[in-house]
């Protein structure tokens, strides 16, 4: 059905934050991105996996779970824990909004994943969890050029 | 990461040296806010050129350095910055109270 996928679990510790991150990217270079669309990927894993961590379980120990999915030329991933959840989703993705400024916190998580990535969406229940989805298309490079070679040709 | 203090013009030069994210901040955060307290200098330098990558969790720990350093009266700057770290400073609108253009020769 898909073109690829993989599944990844973790404890929430914070030292698998670069784990994920460079695992996730691993999986998305199949697609050949550019540099800056990879580190765009990264990032937003990065924010996904430390609010799992942070606010999901608030350090406790939990399993955080990562489905990778590659979908033509799409990158769509599934990041989810079994946390206590957000209570208030539109107020959470708020630029600079944040429930934990004690500990230096931006609240540019969720303002982060959504300007690195095409679509986040935020799926949470309250005392259940939390899981967000987000997708990114890579330009194809090869074949873009291609194109660009056979309207040349055609003229 | 290398802290060095420049007793003659007193600077604070701090040169990171890995990924910044939730889980090296708050090493980061221990050893600047030590600097700080034990030099009280003019300026904190951080020293980007080492750092590939970088998320949400470098804003929060510029955003408090820079407090610390204008609560004793000084500054902050960043220099030596990659244009993907830049991209998410500029998000966070830090570069309008930091500067970041700055370069500075890596001895």
């Amino acid at each position: 059905m898909y073109d690829n996928e993989m599944k990844l679990e973790f404890l929430s510790k914070s030292s698998n934050e670069a784990f994920a991150r460079i695992t996730v990217a691993a999986f998305a270079s199949q697609l050949d991105p550019t540099i800056e669309e990879l580190a765009d990927i990264k990032t937003a894993v990065s924010e996904a996996v430390t609010n799992s961590i942070i606010h999901g379980y608030e350090n406790m120990e939990g399993i955080i779970k990562i489905k990778g999915r590659i979908i033509k030329n799409t990158v769509e991933l599934e990041i989810s824990d079994t946390g206590k959840g957000i209570e208030n989703v539109e107020l959470a993705r708020k630029p600079l909004y944040t429930t934990k400024a004690n500990l230096e916190r931006s609240g540019m998580g969720f303002t982060i994943m959504e300007s690195f990535m095409d679509e986040v969406e935020i799926d949470s229940v309250f005392g259940l969890g939390t899981k967000v989805i987000m997708r990114k298309k890579i330009k194809k490079h090869i074949e873009d050029l291609n194109e660009i070679l056979s309207v040349g040709g055609v003229c | 990461m290398n802290i060095n203090y420049e007793k003659k013009d007193k600077l604070l030069i701090v040169e990171i040296t890995e990924e910044i994210d939730h889980h090296v901040v708050e090493k980061i955060r221990r050893k600047v806010d030590d600097g700080i307290t034990r030099y009280m200098p003019r300026k904190t330098i951080f020293d980007f050129s080492r750092v590939s990558f970088m998320d949400s969790a470098g804003i929060g720990m510029i955003i408090g350095r820079y407090k610390m350093m204008k609560l004793i009266g000084g500054s902050l700057e960043i220099v030596n910055i990659s244009s993907t770290v830049k991209r998410i400073l500029e998000m966070s609108g830090i570069n309008k109270i930091i500067p970041l253009e700055g370069k500075r020769e890596v001895v």
